[in-house]
């Protein structure tokens, strides 16, 4: 079954709990998305490091049954 | 994930300047992550030796392991894992990919 948007927001909160995030369907079939996580937590990371932290946060849902999640981040300013 | 599958990686990054592990080859991406991925190198005239994961499923697996990352495209320069689909277009867009080839004294046409 693929994962609600919801789903992906708050299991991102949980790890990244300052994350601002945005997802969006892509093709309406609720399987395709793009997330956009803004977090003061990214600071002074790589790119990488960034992503990764993310998938870390998805918990190995990643590639699995969530094929199809791009990604986009930035680092929060205050 | 085996040694050999390891060391099979391993020797691929390191005998090849610029490695792309995708789903398809390059002449037919079967994936459209691995096709953009594909379009930006492309597009800076870039030579790089493609591996089609589809064809071996233990580098389908391994290379997640290798560099710790879950998905495919996986795009390696002199070694380095630069990243995946999101973060090569994003350094394309940025202009970010054509300077690391500089950087990395990798032959390629600069556009702007």
């Amino acid at each position: 079954m693929p994962m609600e948007q919801k789903e992906i927001e708050s299991l991102i909160k949980v790890s990244i709990p300052d994350a601002e995030v945005t997802i969006t369907d892509l093709a309406g079939d609720n399987n395709h998305f793009s997330a956009h996580i803004t977090s003061s937590l990214f600071d002074g990371k790589t790119r990488i490091q960034q992503h990764k932290m993310v998938y870390d946060a998805l918990a190995g849902r990643m590639g699995g049954i969530l094929h199809a999640l791009s990604l986009k981040t930035t680092v929060k300013k205050d | 994930m085996n040694d050999h599958v390891s060391e099979s990686i391993q020797s691929t990054i390191d005998s090849n300047d610029v490695v792309l592990f995708m789903k398809g080859s390059k002449e037919m991406p079967q994936c459209g992550f691995s096709n953009a991925v594909v379009n930006a190198l492309s597009y800076l005239d870039v030579k790089f030796e493609d591996v089609d994961v589809l064809q071996n499923e233990e580098i389908r697996e391994g290379i997640k392991v290798f560099s710790d990352w879950p998905t495919i495209p996986q795009l390696y320069v002199k070694g380095e894992f630069i990243g995946g689909c999101d973060i090569v277009k994003e350094m394309f867009e940025t202009g970010e990919l054509s300077q690391l080839f500089t950087e990395k004294q990798i032959a390629h046409t600069k556009k702007d």
